[in-house]
């Protein structure tokens, strides 16, 4: 029962996975015009064009043009960037490494963190710690992450000078303290914004296991507070905490975008946002497909976990 | 204050005077309850009655010294055992907990921890409190579960509780609270989500184990005729006080409130002459089957309704009398048989009848609560469907909706402009016979339409739909499991079990011997309003059971010795 | 007409404190945003001074990088920020709660597929799906409300399904159906008004999104483009400031922040009293 709920779960995952592959190699179609034209602009030759063209592999029917796209990535041959020509494999390959670096850093500290304090605001709710919880995190999830980023940068690197303002790892055989040290104030804005996040949710989900009779059973029969946090809530709230862990997992990745290109930090996001502005499309959509991969497995994976979690999934009829 | 000296058997073990217990709300405070007195002796059964928001909950919670979020205590004593507990800490509260009070939960589905399997709740307050060791506690748990008469008793504490059907998990729940062998029990109607049938099994339990070990307990519930059976002292509540606390068999032989009256007399509705026998006939149910997915819920259903005649489905939950109602009018298309009306068939979907088809079958539900748009007025309510099927507006339209609300025994005056929302849960029912009648229908569903309010309130709305009957010539199918609203207003019974019709007939002739042993089954589980009918019920049960069964009869015996008195 | 005026009054003297002040400073921001050009002194694209001058009386805030009053830019990206974020977020709701509420009251097979296509554009990140709809199609304002209006309404579907399921579950639903009303009727007279409440607060919640998100998309320099003064397009213009020491830049970004959190402590409220009434 499990193994094949686990195995349903998988074939929507790869079902989701060739859908958005399709969906990000086609969209090119939803425009009205010509791509290629309006990719080179009004004073392109037809010449230039008819080349762009055939190197997007616009001149080929729609299911040969997925078909072979699909063939070359599997063989790890992500096409050639049309602002400099370099394979894309070879662009990403540079950057994903710092990308997830920065995440990790962030999901290190974050996690624990803000788990540690949603549970605490659970507990205490309402008392005078959760309140200024409460306005803290609503601020923090509302502010744009490069104001926190700025923040950050003008108290911690300007005026204190403790951290550096910018986080320019480029020669890649830098110590892992340097690389730490570059890296942490990118890292402390998005753990700001993530760690928030996680507070509320997790708050949320403890707070709606806490309303439920067999807690107030649990009470009735004698049980300390500890053990109805422990033995009988917590067991319960493990899969909404999953999913909100991974979600938030899977936000620490899209986020690094905006806190890459503030502290000019040589990410995935910075080539993202970069190429846009070039409208380099094949670069645009090789990095767009890295990042719904990862998200998409994490969503994935908390899925999965939160059904291992469940005793009626665990142990049916 | 864990102390367990036993005390004197008859001695008083809670004593409440003068109670009174607060609400905080958005709008200030209100009273739950008000100066209340009472007093439950050692080995003694009190049974506490009345409707929702008697505060019989409340006062059942309070015998532990508990109350739930917002609620307090503002004035009066509750002694257990001597010791004022609106006093005490909840540090010192839970010492007591689970080991000297337990308590039973209404819902056992949702009172046990999903995440654990039951052996382990079990026994988790007698090892947490070091009351036994875990062996010890897990033998007396497996001994409960076989004085409870559970299934496989050594083997059903490995299952999760969603492994476990509500009956045997409800008596579950009864071993949990028992394996500390506390003074006091609180039960929390814990058969109302049951089935008469299951009750009945729940009750038989119940009071053996509460009589073996000569435990007290407060029982809690708004059936009359159940907690006859159960407690040797019953208190009637209304409205946060106690209006009558005496002996069972004086409360019922001579009851001295007036409200008590009401209630002892509330299954007696006064039977009108039937209707005209040989009217025409407006439905048939032609041989219908269904299915939900791949489950078959219905088999080889047929009876016909006549022109102002009232047909009763009876069973109990999962017979199929809903799901018949589902196909009549359309919301479940049957994979064989068909619906006539009037001798001309219905298209299987509500999607493809006509709008005067879809007029003519008009449906009043269980939940009056979600059967009405809470934003809507009355008057909206009402006049949708006179305009929708006929067109009316203006003054017409607004005369014909007095007219309604006069025919349900509603002052136009103060309800036209009522929001849904404020209305009782008598009234919004009221209003949902009247949105129907709006349509001028030839047969009427009525499904459960008493089940989900109170005794008295449900007394009037029957005898309310008898008189419109009479008045309308409509005709009803009245779909329920309370055997004696069919009693009351049915001409004709279909019994129901698992999707197929097990008898039907005049109400005459199903209602009197010889029965079908299924029907004899749901008759004879009807709790009565007499203290003895358990007991004789078990009686008769065991002298007709197998021989081989002897394990059954032999608890049965053992029940009826020790009888009922409080030793 | 008396009590229709009366009752923003009434809303206001029934919220706690936070939820107030929340509404105080979401007031200043219209008001400033449809005065505009009466409240700045100087011109949206007006080139008065040099490069980064400092504050002075004239210029309260000083100027940008290529000379114009920074004051009357931070009042002009009021508006034009937030009149593409309310645009948006209503065409969000439009699409998102007619196919939320169709999905619901329809069900069966209609829900599915709606449902998985849903999915299927949920399981992209939001914001790499808008970076390659921008890349695509270029960027101007049009564009941009389009994409993130799209986007949005997927989350505004789910949000609207839930909400529906939650109504069309009702017997009151069910007694419509079977009187043999309309999808419109359902939608509209059924669902809708039940649906109200938490709709306003999901509303509140993704306009703050919305806003946040064209913020970000200016800030990247892919959204609304110059010389249209926006608040975040103006952070990422002048943040060498931040180097030398001077907030300026920050200005604008606070500006964001505020009005975020003010919306936010407004619908904090009112989800709080939406649960307090719910449990009573």
């Amino acid at each position: 029962m499990l193994l094949r709920l686990i195995l349903m779960r998988l074939f929507w995952g790869v079902v989701t996975l060739f859908a958005v592959s399709i969906l990000i190699t086609l969209m090119v179609n939803l425009l009205p015009g010509d791509i290629a034209q309006e990719l080179l602009g009004q004073s392109a030759t037809p010449d230039t064009v008819a080349s762009l063209r055939n190197q997007l592999g616009l001149n080929l029917p729609l299911h040969e043009r997925y078909f072979t796209w699909l063939w070359a990535v599997l063989h790890g041959d992500l096409g050639k960037s049309l602002a400099n020509g370099r394979p894309i494999a070879d662009l990403l390959a540079a950057r994903i490494g710092n990308t997830l670096f920065l995440a990790s850093v962030a999901a290190v500290i974050a996690i624990p963190v803000s788990l540690a304090l949603g549970l605490l605001t659970a507990l205490y709710r309402n008392g005078a710690f959760d309140r200024l919880a409460n306005i803290a995190t609503l601020s923090a999830i509302s502010l744009p992450e490069f104001f926190i980023a700025y923040l950050l940068i003008f108290f911690l690197a300007v005026k204190l000078e403790i951290f550096p303002s910018i986080s320019n790892i480029v020669d890649p055989a830098i110590s892992l303290s340097e690389r730490l040290d570059k890296t942490l104030l990118p890292a402390l804005t998005l753990t700001l914004v993530v760690a928030a996040h996680i507070m509320r949710m997790t708050r949320t989900s403890i707070i709606n296991v806490l309303a439920s009779p067999y807690i107030e059973m649990a009470r009735l029969k004698g049980a300390s507070p500890r053990k109805v946090i422990t033995f009988h809530a917590l067991p319960n709230a493990v899969a909404p905490i999953v999913n909100v862990v991974a979600l938030n997992l899977a936000y620490l990745v899209v986020g690094v975008v905006v806190v890459e290109v503030v502290f000019v930090y040589p990410g995935m996001g910075q080539l993202l946002v970069d190429s846009v502005a070039k409208r380099d499309l094949p670069v645009v959509q090789a990095s767009a497909l890295l990042f719904a991969v990862i998200y998409i497995v994490l969503n994935l994976l908390a899925d999965i976990v939160s059904m291992v979690g469940n005793p009626r999934v665990l142990h049916p009829r | 204050m864990r102390r367990r000296d036993q005390g004197q058997p008859g001695s008083v073990l809670i004593d409440i005077k003068g109670l009174v217990v607060k609400a905080a709300t958005e709008e200030g405070t209100t009273t739950i309850l008000n100066g209340v007195d009472l007093t439950v002796h050692r080995g003694e059964v009190v049974g506490l009655i009345g409707e929702s928001g008697a505060g019989k909950s409340t006062l059942g919670l309070a015998c532990m010294g508990f109350t739930r979020g917002g609620v307090r205590f503002t004035a009066g004593s509750i002694h257990f055992d001597g010791v004022d507990i609106t006093r005490l800490q909840e540090k010192e509260l839970r010492e007591n907990w689970g080991t000297r009070v337990a308590y039973v939960a209404q819902s056992a589905a949702a009172a046990f921890n999903p995440a654990w399997r039951l052996l382990l709740q079990t026994t988790e307050t007698a090892v947490d409190q070091h009351i036994m060791t875990r062996f010890d506690a897990r033998a007396k748990a497996v001994d409960l579960y076989r004085t409870m008469r559970l299934p496989a008793p050594e083997r059903i504490g490995e299952r999760f509780p969603h492994q476990v059907s509500g009956g045997q998990l409800q008596r579950a729940m009864v071993a949990m609270g028992m394996v500390c062998q506390p003074d006091l029990l609180i039960f929390d109607e814990p058969t109302t989500a049951l089935d008469v049938t299951t009750q009945i099994e729940v009750l038989a339990a119940i009071r053996e184990v509460v009589q073996r070990y000569n435990t007290a307990a407060v029982y809690v519930t708004h059936d009359l005729a159940v907690v006859a059976q159960m407690a040797h002292r019953i208190a009637v509540m209304r409205h946060g006080q106690v209006v009558e606390f005496a002996d069972t068999r004086k409360l019922l032989s001579s009851p001295e409130h007036p409200y008590t009256r009401e209630l002892l007399n509330v299954t007696n509705i006064p039977r009108e002459p039937g209707g005209e026998t040989g009217a025409e006939v407006v439905l048939t149910i032609k041989n219908v089957n269904a299915q939900y997915g791949a489950q078959k819920v219905l088999d080889d259903v047929s009876f016909n309704v006549r022109r102002g005649e009232t047909v009763a489905l009876v069973g109990e939950s999962g017979s199929g009398k809903s799901t018949t109602a589902r196909v009549i009018t359309g919301l479940l298309a049957p994979t064989d048989g068909e619906v006539l009306f009037k001798a001309l068939a219905l298209p299987a979907s509500y999607r493809n009848r006509t709008r005067d088809l879809l007029r003519q079958i008009q449906l009043v539900s269980q939940m009056p609560d979600t059967a009405l748009n809470p934003r809507h007025t009355v008057r909206q309510v009402l006049s949708r469907p006179l305009k929708f099927y006929f067109g009316m507006t203006g003054a017409k339209c607004l005369d014909r909706v007095e007219e309604l609300l006069r025919m349900i025994e509603m002052d136009p005056e103060t309800f036209l402009d009522r929001r849904s929302s404020e209305l009782s849960g008598g009234q919004k029912q009221r209003l949902c016979i009247a949105r129907a009648l709006a349509a001028n229908p030839s047969v009427l569903i009525c499904d459960e339409v008493t089940s989900a309010l109170d005794r008295l309130v449900a007394k009037e709305i029957l005898q309310l739909l008898l008189k419109l009957q009479q008045q309308l010539k409509v005709a009803m199918i009245f779909i329920t499991h309370d055997l004696e609203v069919v009693r009351a207003i049915a001409h004709d019974v279909v019994v129901m079990k698992t999707g197929r019709v097990v008898e039907a007939g005049p109400i005459e002739k199903v209602f009197a011997p010889p029965h079908d042993p299924y029907t004899e089954l749901l008759l004879s589980s009807v709790p009565q309003m007499d203290p003895d009918w358990l007991s004789e019920l078990l009686g008769r049960r065991a002298a007709k059971a197998p021989d081989g069964d002897v394990a059954q009869r032999s608890n049965v015996y053992a029940l009826l010795q020790r009888g009922t008195s409080p030793s | 007409m008396k009590k229709i005026l009366a009752a923003p009054f009434r809303l206001l003297a029934a919220m706690d404190w936070p939820a107030r002040i929340g509404a105080l400073i979401v007031l200043i921001y219209v008001i400033v945003a449809v005065f505009a050009p009466l409240l700045a002194p100087f011109g949206e694209a007006e080139v008065v001074g040099s490069q980064y001058d400092p504050w002075t009386s004239v210029h309260l805030l000083g100027t940008d990088n290529i000379g114009r009053d920074m004051l009357s830019r931070v009042i002009y990206g009021a508006r034009n920020t937030i009149a593409i974020a309310i645009i948006a977020t209503i065409l969000a709701f439009l699409v998102g709660c007619s196919f939320g509420f169709t999905a619901a009251v329809i069900g069966g097979k209609v829900d599915v597929v709606i449902s998985r296509v849903n999915d299927l554009f949920m399981a992209i990140p939001l914001l790499i799906f808008a970076l390659m709809l921008l890349t695509v199609f270029g960027s101007s304002i049009a564009v941009l409300i389009i994409i993130i209006a799209l986007l949005e309404s997927t989350r505004v579907y789910r949000v609207a399904r839930a909400l529906a399921m939650n109504v069309v579950v009702a017997d009151f639903v069910e007694q419509a159906k079977l009187r043999g009303e309309g999808l419109w009727w359902i939608a509209t007279r059924e669902i809708l008004p039940n649906t109200i409440p938490p709709l306003t607060a999901e509303f509140g919640l993704r306009f703050c999104f919305v806003f946040l998100f064209i913020s970000a998309m200016s800030f990247l320099g892919l959204g609304i483009q110059p010389p249209t003064a926006d608040w975040g397009a103006m952070v990422r213009d002048n943040a060498t400031l931040i180097g030398f020491g001077d907030i300026t830049p920050l200005i604008p970004a606070g500006a964001i922040a505020v009005l975020t959190v003010a919306v936010n402590l407004v619908v904090d409220w009112f989800l709080h009293r939406a649960s307090g009434l719910k449990e009573v």
